[in-house]
Parts: structure tokens; sequence; C-alpha cells
């Protein structure tokens, strides 16, 4: 199904609006703000809402709803870093060349560092701190351990990450699929070998991912 | 990264009209490159169109041909049905290109709009014509072991000064210009139609521009017409590691054979032009014939016979030739 992205954020406060109505306003003035622009701006229910300065959004990470205010140009991996805490999720090259910053959005694994946040308005993000179930690792998080898959661990989130979705999409039957599926994370240590043992052997159990 | 205006319009042609009325404004889908593009300071719209909402996703089989919408994203092209069983060499085209990630966020078209991975593009600090029209080209007498062997018309013809020799990097693309794909345009004054072929340029003038789309025109759908390469098609692509990389060389066969004979062929090679590069003769060289690896060779070096190295991709031509080869002969079920 697809998810509903122009979700209406329910909890719209009246400072907020008032700011957001003041600083389009103000845009309207400078540039050449279209109508359905400030439209938008009077219905905050409408997707984001904002100017070039600021937008805010609302989305949901790790199962929690969150309404944030931020520039436009922020990525959805500098909003889960800088804004929202949630470090797990690396920055390795910041180009789409690495696979450290993968995250799950609506269920698929994506470059958060390719993705303006204020597209995201609407999905709903997993970051690795949202795979385990409290203290209970992730079998692939396990799996990870006991088999061994990183050394210096930097590239880890995003390998776990893309690995989950490779389980998922039916993508890691054999080694050489595990290895062409996941070509997209890097590890500069070189511990893909573990790292599909680790894949393969949560595929073989059938655990639940 | 300059300030932009972010916007999300729900129509195509609210889109259309707010790219329409902002020379600078952009339309972004999966944002792979455009976002890439923006941190480098390449690009730097003033206004971003984000157009995911538009109702562009269906793919659907209508009549005599396959619809597909922009939006569809690669790996979702790649996986369905109607493609996997009438246009079996589109799927493996996508999946031949970049990684799982990339795939789940690019849409067909920002596939067919990306921009070359020539490394002078993206380096600002070194010359690079399709940046800058005008300022040299760094690759022609620099790095260019990745660069095109093609250059206009059918291979034959010189490079420009004012020119570009970097390769078009999509996958998709090529699969799309065998399969002579048409692509759906909307703009400021409707819905045209362009084909494959058309759709992107060569470089020999205003090497800045990438295909002939105009202002505030947005690609809505591609269509590929039924056919019947589904049982003897191939994309064979050539690089540089076993995945994660854009083509050193790659080729898109596809035969339509019966009896022991080809009766229709088309073919379409990746990393070697400023686009998807079409060879057009093919169909009349194999018509009638008895594949065979001596056949397949005589119809390689025919194409290759335009080709023209730069200082470091002479190989390339030797690859090109024997990927063509291989492509063929793997098509056409023989060993």
């Amino acid at each position: 199904m697809e998810p509903d992205r122009d979700a209406i954020p329910p909890d719209a406060e009246n400072e907020d609006r008032r700011f957001f109505l003041k600083q389009s306003m103000f845009i309207a003035g400078l540039s050449m703000a279209p109508a359905d622009f400030l439209q938008a701006a009077l219905a905050p229910d409408d997707g984001p809402v904002g100017n070039a300065v600021k937008v805010k959004l609302s989305l949901t990470v790790n199962g929690k709803r969150k309404r944030i205010t931020i520039d436009p140009r922020m990525t959805l991996l500098d909003l889960l870093r800088e804004n929202l805490g949630l470090t797990g999720t690396k920055k390795g090259c910041d180009f789409g060349q690495c696979g450290a910053c993968t995250v799950h959005v609506d269920g698929r694994r994506t470059l958060s560092c390719l993705t303006f946040a204020v597209m995201q308005h609407g999905a709903k993000i997993t970051t690795i701190e949202g795979l385990s179930d409290g203290e209970k690792l992730h079998p692939l998080q396990e799996a990870f351990i006991k088999h061994d898959g990183f050394q210096c661990g930097y590239c880890t989130p995003g390998q776990i990450m893309s690995g989950v979705a490779c389980i998922r999409e039916g993508c890691a039957g054999s080694a050489g699929e595990v290895r062409e599926y996941m070509s997209g994370n890097l590890c500069r240590c070189g511990a893909y070998p573990n790292i599909v043992d680790a894949i393969l052997e949560v595929k073989k159990e059938g655990l639940k991912v | 990264m300059k300030p932009f205006q972010y916007l999300r319009p729900k129509t195509v042609q609210e889109a259309v009209t707010m790219a329409t009325d902002n020379p600078e404004a952009q339309y972004i889908a999966g944002g792979t490159n455009l976002v890439d593009l923006m941190k480098r300071g390449i690009a730097s719209p003033s206004k971003l169109i984000d157009i995911n909402h538009l109702p562009l996703k269906k793919i659907e089989h209508r009549y005599d041909r396959l619809r597909i919408g922009a939006l569809v994203l690669n790996s979702d092209l790649a996986q369905h049905k109607a493609v996997l069983t009438r246009q079996p060499l589109l799927a493996q085209a996508l999946l031949a290109g970049a990684s799982g990630q990339l795939r789940n966020m690019a849409t067909v078209g920002g596939n067919l709009l990306q921009r070359t991975r020539c490394s002078y593009f993206y380096d600002l600090a070194l010359p690079c014509n399709k940046r800058k029209p005008g300022a040299g080209c760094g690759a022609e007498e620099g790095i260019n072991r990745t660069h095109a062997i093609f250059f206009a018309g059918n291979g034959f013809g010189g490079i420009e000064k004012s020119s570009c020799i970097a390769v078009h990097p999509s996958d998709m693309c090529v699969a799309l210009t065998a399969l002579e794909t048409t692509v759906v345009i909307n703009g400021p004054d409707g819905e045209r139609r362009v084909m494959m072929k058309d759709f992107h340029r060569l470089s020999t003038q205003q090497p800045e521009l990438d295909t002939n789309l105009g202002p505030g025109e947005l690609v809505t759908a591609i269509e590929v017409v039924d056919n019947a390469f589904a049982k003897h098609s191939h994309y064979l692509k050539v690089r540089d590691r076993a995945s994660y990389a854009f083509a050193l060389v790659s080729v898109a066969a596809a035969l339509q054979m019966d009896g022991g004979r080809i009766w229709d062929a088309r073919m379409a090679l990746g990393g070697v032009a400023h686009k998807p590069w079409r060879y057009w003769s093919i169909d009349l060289m194999l018509r009638g014939q008895v594949p065979s690896e001596k056949l397949f060779r005589e119809v390689a070096e025919h194409e290759m016979e335009g080709a023209k190295a730069t200082a470091q991709n002479a190989f390339k031509i030797k690859l090109a030739s024997n990927a063509m080869v291989a492509a063929l002969k793997t098509a056409a079920g023989i060993s």
C-alpha cells in the first residue's frame, strides 16, 4: 500500500503556525513566492510547510512520531544524527557511494545521505537503533557478532540494515547472490566473507527478520 | 549548498507550471544524482520541485505496449512480472546498475536524466565544457580511460574543442535504446513523444545539454512496444569490479530467432558515447543468417570501424568488440 505521505500532522501548534505564516509572508515580500505556497502556509496540514530557510515536517522514526523544524537542505542522514541524536547511522562518503548511511524508508533500504529530510515528510524510518527488540538484538546483529562481521565497525550499521533488507527482498539465496545484492555496502576492513556468512546463516535458519 | 524553496505539487500540470514559471527550479524524484550534484555545487536550483507525489507510478500493459510511469522505482521495475516476461532485457539492465539501495530510490525518469560520471564534470577545480560551456575539456588531454570512443553521427567525425568526451552512465537507457522505447513528455505545450534515439544528445554542440527536453518539460512515462525478443536477449556489462560500478562497456543485444535463423536484431552499446549508442545496421547484417561466432565477429568489427580512441581508452575498442560477440552468442544461445 502507498504510505500516506500527505498525512496531516495532528498537533500543529499555533505558535509555530504564526511563525511560519510570518516567515512565508516575509519571503513572499522578498521574492516571488507562488500563491499556492502561501496557501500551503495557511493550511499547514498539507505536506511540509515552510520556505527556503525553515520547513516543518513530520515523520516516524523507529515507531515514534517526530515533528521537526529544519533547513530544507538537511539530508535525512543529518536529521537523524544531528537533530534526533541517532548516531548509529554513519556518515561515510556522504555522496551515496559507500552504504554506511543505509536506513529503511517505508520498509525499503535507502541511502539517507542522498535524500533531503523534507522529502521524507510522512515516511516511516527505521534505523539501526530501531532494529533490536529492546535489549534483545536482532538475529542479524547476533549473527554479525558470532561471525565477526566487522573490524572497525564503522560500516556495520549500514551493512546490517542492508543485510536485513537483502534477506527480506529474497536476495540472500547464495553467497554469490548476497555479494551481488550487498555490493552497495563497502567495508574497508574487508570483513566481507564474515558478513556474507552472517547473512547466509540468518537466511538459512529461517529466522524472522 | 545554495538555499532552495521546497515545493510539492500534486498534479503533473501543477509541477510543469511551477517549473515553467521558475527557470531556476529543478524537479527532484529519487535524488540519487541531483542531491549529489547539489552538495558539490554543480546544481544549485532556487526551487526544488519534489515530484514524488505525482500519479506516475503505474506499470501497465495496454494494447501493444508496456507503459511505465516515470516514478516507478528501478527495483520495482526490475522485478515486475510484465517486464520479466515481456522485456527481460530491461530487467537485466536495471539489475546490472547501481546497488540495492540506489535502485530502491532511483526512478525511471531520473535514470533517463542522470548526468555523466566523468570526474572532470564533478571536480569544480578542473575545466569541463559540460559544467561550464567554453571552459575546455579536462578529459581530452587528461585521464580519459573511461571516456567515449564514438562521437558524432554514425561514429565518423572528430572531437571539437567546445565538446565533451564523457559517456552516458545508464544501463537502463542502453536496453531502452535497443528496445526502441518511446519517452512520453509533458510540458508547457502539452504532451509529446520522443523516441529514445532522439531523447539524448551527442556532444558536438552544447555539451551542457544531455537531452532534448525543453524548459519546464517533465518525463511522465516510457512505452516499450511488444516484440519477439524475450527469448533471445542479453545485457552484458563489463566493468572494473564485479558489481556496483559504471560500465566500461555494456551491450544490450536482442534477437528474434526461428528455425535456427535470426529474423530480427537490435543492439545498443553503453559506456562508449555521450548517449546510448545504437547499432543501426545489425538487423540488415543478421537477418536470415544462422548464428555463429564468426558471423557475430564480423558484425562487431563492422560496428567498431567508426570508433576513435583517446590516449588511454584504445582498449575499449577491442573490449566492446568482444563484448558484442559474447552478448550476441548468449542471446542466440550458442556457446
